[in-house]
């Protein structure tokens, strides 16, 4: 690991400023992925400046009837608390299917996410990565990608996001808060990740320098009915082979509302939106859940050893839209 | 920063097992190598270094976390409980004592995280954290019940390679078991 200065801020004007300060200043939250990053010398930051004493560790219920969860507000802390276990139970569902109880108690809001893929090309330094050294080539493509996306990759990159917790965000319109030095803004989840084309080193629309300060969740009476199921190898601590977070409200037999998203099978979570639009005034049937789950996976593009995964995905969905039906009748 | 003198250590206060220990650490020490090399307690183990073992499971301010991934520094000023404080005054405590009982080790490595992980997953369980096994998260249900199931999912973050799951399922249900009555 390469040698660093190291500073707590008490402020987010003081954190801002100390990582606008210096060239390859980061910032660091939980520390649960880029400490490890630093062992493995993908990440050699200058100077990290240390979030955990913000006042940025508060989830609070807005106007509205949703929630502002802080930027360092733990894993734990969020899959807790109970008003998201109310409003928003896929929400800790998701987070509860990540990790391990340690690292929940570690990792952040923030930090998870802007974690990095886990894909093992990205993370040995010995190997080509168009994501950690643009231009160098995708090993991953001719080589080992059986858990690789099937939604949204490009010919530079087919590595996923390992987050949980940002595909439940993302079916619930998430809304980011950052703060840089030129001031507060928003960016909804949805435009938070960019698109991959052949610049996958650049993962999100922050800017260098900036903040994420809080993550906002609007209020969704669907929320409440919601759930979140993983697939993954073994029966627990381990990323997904393919996840689903899903709302659901059935009246009179037809789909009322729907949010639907799909993790481990893009860059970003993905947002099924054309299924959701599918599904809006459909009946609430196998054969339907069946249709609109196609109509969003037509763009899939598999590689020899993940195409598994648009039948896994199929499936899952699926199965989790008939059990949410089943439990609002 | 090229010219400029940057400081890459800082001196640093921990509160291990209750005693104040103050020690000037490289900014790339870990909470793991501070406790070990430093500290000279070496009771908490390195396995895999990655975060992906448990086995230097240690608690910071009442919280397990795995001790290789935070930065000595970033503990600084907080408490830290590593296997040699777990238990009370030379007794046992009571997850110690039903590894014992309950054979819940084989080589012993794994064990100082394991417990540890343990203390923290009953006083998690006790004040109504959720996990994963837990069938309804929505408040106001019924406790769950520390069953082997919910233990298997909140223990999935201590690897043990002699396979002793079994035993140590056993064991921290007895220790539960204990502790309520």
């Amino acid at each position: 690991m390469k040698e660093f200065a190291y500073l707590r801020a008490a402020t987010v004007q003081d954190a801002v400023a100390a990582v606008n300060d210096v060239p390859g200043a980061r910032y660091l939250a939980g520390g649960t992925n880029l400490v490890d990053l630093m062992k493995a010398g993908v990440e050699q930051p200058t100077r990290l400046v240390d979030l955990q004493d913000l006042p940025l560790n508060r989830i609070e219920v807005t106007d509205d009837g949703g929630l502002r969860i802080g930027a360092v507000v733990s894993n734990s802390e969020l899959a807790a608390h109970p008003e998201v276990r109310r409003r928003y139970p896929a929400l800790s569902k998701a987070v509860l299917a990540g990790a391990s109880g340690q690292l929940r108690n570690m990792a952040t809001v923030g930090g998870n996410l802007l974690q990095r893929t886990r894909c093992g090309y990205f993370v040995d330094t010995t190997k080509p990565c168009n994501k950690r050294e643009p231009g160098s080539g995708c090993p991953a493509i001719p080589g080992e990608h059986h858990n690789m996306a099937i939604l949204g990759a490009s010919n530079s990159c087919v590595a996923t996001n390992p987050s949980d917790m940002a595909v439940a965000l993302a079916a619930f319109d998430a809304v980011v808060t950052v703060e840089t030095v030129d001031g507060t803004s928003t960016v909804p989840l949805s435009h938070f990740y960019l698109p991959v084309e052949d610049t996958p080193e650049r993962e999100t629309a922050l800017s260098p320098g900036a903040l994420i300060t809080a993550v906002t969740v609007p209020a969704a009476p669907v929320a409440s009915h919601s759930t979140y199921r993983k697939v993954r190898e073994r029966a627990s601590y381990a990323f997904a082979n393919g996840s689903v977070a899903a709302a659901l409200e059935v009246r009179d037999g037809r789909v009322h509302d729907v949010r639907l998203a799909f993790g481990a099978v893009a860059s970003r979570p993905w947002r099924a939106s054309r299924a959701e639009e599918v599904l809006r005034g459909a009946p609430a049937t196998a054969l339907a859940f069946d249709v609109a789950i196609d109509a969003e996976l037509l763009d899939a593009t598999a590689l020899p050893h993940n195409a598994y995964k648009v039948v896994l995905m199929r499936n899952l969905a699926v199965a989790v839209l008939l059990e949410l039906a089943e439990s609002s009748r | 920063m090229v010219g400029t003198t940057v400081a890459t250590t800082t001196t640093i206060v921990l509160r291990v097992n209750g005693d104040e220990q103050k020690l000037t650490v490289d900014n790339r020490t870990t909470l793991l190598d501070a406790v070990r090399e430093s500290l000279g307690l070496t009771g908490t183990k390195k396995g895999c270094d990655m975060g992906q073992c448990g086995a230097c499971t240690v608690l910071l301010d009442r919280r397990r976390v795995v001790s290789c991934l935070r930065l000595a520094v970033a503990a600084d000023g907080k408490d830290v409980t590593t296997i040699e404080g777990i238990a009370d005054e030379g007794r046992l405590h009571p997850v110690q004592q039903a590894f014992i009982d309950s054979d819940g080790f084989q080589c012993g490595y794994c064990t100082p995280g394991q417990i540890c992980s343990a203390v923290a997953v009953l006083s998690e369980h006790a004040v109504g954290w959720p996990s994963a096994a837990t069938a309804d998260v929505r408040p106001g249900q019924a406790p769950t019940p520390l069953d082997a199931t919910e233990i298997r999912e909140r223990m999935s973050g201590n690897l043990c390679r002699c396979g002793a799951y079994v035993s140590i399922v056993e064991a921290i249900g007895r220790a539960a078991a204990e502790l309520a009555s």
